[in-house]
């Protein structure tokens, strides 16, 4: 399964604190985001990949040696669930 | 409409129509010294429930632009309250040109604080005790926050005070004009209270977000800073526009909470929240 972000002038991003207030111009919803969120959204700004390739990603930009692939996919599952991520 | 009233309060026009003369003639007496606007944006209509209800106890039913289909009628005796309930619903439901935060707000210097929070959380209450202490009183329901400029603007109604806040806002200010006292209305006893004639004069200007305040009436006093997150999440629930206002609600709610300071305040009466008000507001 890949994973897909919606392009970047389809949402608009406020830097509050420890949180993102993202408004997704498509459904007009706003999220709140916090780590990992954020990165994940960031890494699959290029191009779409399966999880792998996100944990990948991630590990590149972020230190993450701890981090698990269930966790990561729990994560992504729940941005394909409130629609900022396309799993196809 | 029989009776007919307009009535522009800040940047927003109301026309009201009544099947009595009653609500018409106190919204003239009580509002005499605002302005009529050019256009009204809203138009409220208190109509009889029945026809035969203008006269056998009579009961108002609230219409207008924008209707709740779940609003009790209410007697007569309430019609202040319910034209102010309707003129309040127009805005909230209807109102495009500004996010609107369910919000007090003061004024000094250009700058202005505004206070949110649930129902007896004491917004009006605490506004009314500042503007007695030379604060200008912007508005004790709705803070209209411009999209294009991050500006407040005013919206200064008639004050509705309500059970302890009543003399409260008496003691602080016993040469205001009040309306009548409608006791055991949906909402307990209220009282409207003109706003102080600066407050209206002023009333076209602007202001610059520069404090946001969480209060909370009963508990010892204490301050402490809410990141702008927690605002911003406070504030979206504050709104009665912030998803109808779209990407322009966005933009302005995510400018005011980055830049303007915001504190919770646990208040244990009015003279301690001012005092608090005033502290913090030498620290901003």
């Amino acid at each position: 399964m890949r994973y897909r972000a919606p392009p970047p002038e389809a949402l608009l991003t406020a830097d509050l604190d420890a949180f993102a207030a993202v408004f997704h111009r498509p459904s007009g919803i706003t999220h709140l985001l916090a780590s990992p969120a954020r990165e994940i959204l960031a890494a699959l700004v290029d191009a779409p990949l399966d999880l792998d390739g996100v944990l990948a990603a991630l590990s590149d930009r972020f230190d993450i040696a701890d981090a698990s692939r269930a966790a990561l996919a729990a994560r992504l599952d729940e941005l394909v669930g409130v629609g900022l991520v396309e799993a196809a | 409409m029989r009776h007919v009233f307009c009535v522009r309060i800040g940047p927003i026009g109301f026309r009201v129509g009544s099947d009595w003369r009653a609500p018409i003639d106190a919204l003239s007496d009580l509002y005499r010294y605002y302005p009529a606007p050019n256009l009204p944006d809203f138009t409220v209509r208190l109509e009889a429930t029945r026809p035969w209800r203008r006269w056998i106890r009579p009961s108002i039913a609230i219409a207008g632009d924008y209707t709740l289909p779940e609003a009790a009628p209410l007697p007569l005796a309430q019609g202040l309250l319910a034209a102010e309930m309707a003129m309040n619903l127009q805005l909230a439901l209807g109102g495009r040109r500004y996010l609107l935060l369910h919000a007090s707000c003061v004024e000094r210097d250009g700058q202005a604080v505004l206070m949110t929070g649930e129902s007896g959380a004491g917004k009006s209450t605490l506004a009314t005790l500042l503007a007695a202490k030379g604060w200008r009183f912007m508005g004790d329901e709705f803070a209209l926050i411009d999209p294009d400029t991050g500006l407040v603007h005013a919206f200064p109604r008639l004050i509705s005070l309500k059970n302890a806040g009543i003399a409260a806002a008496l003691a602080a200010r016993p040469d205001a004009r009040f309306g009548p006292l409608l006791k055991d209305t949906p909402k307990g006893d209220i009282r409207h209270m003109v706003p102080d004639a600066l407050s209206v004069g002023a009333m076209d200007e602007p202001a610059r977000p520069a404090l946001l305040l969480y209060p909370h009436y009963g508990a010892a006093s204490e301050t402490r800073g809410v990141p702008a997150s927690e605002s911003f999440v406070r504030l979206t629930q504050a709104s009665t526009n912030y998803v109808a206002m779209g990407e322009a609600g966005f933009g302005a709610l995510a400018r005011l909470v980055r830049e303007t300071p915001a504190h919770a305040i646990d208040y244990p009466d009015g003279a301690a929240a001012v005092a608090q008000v005033e502290a913090l507001w030498r620290t901003r």
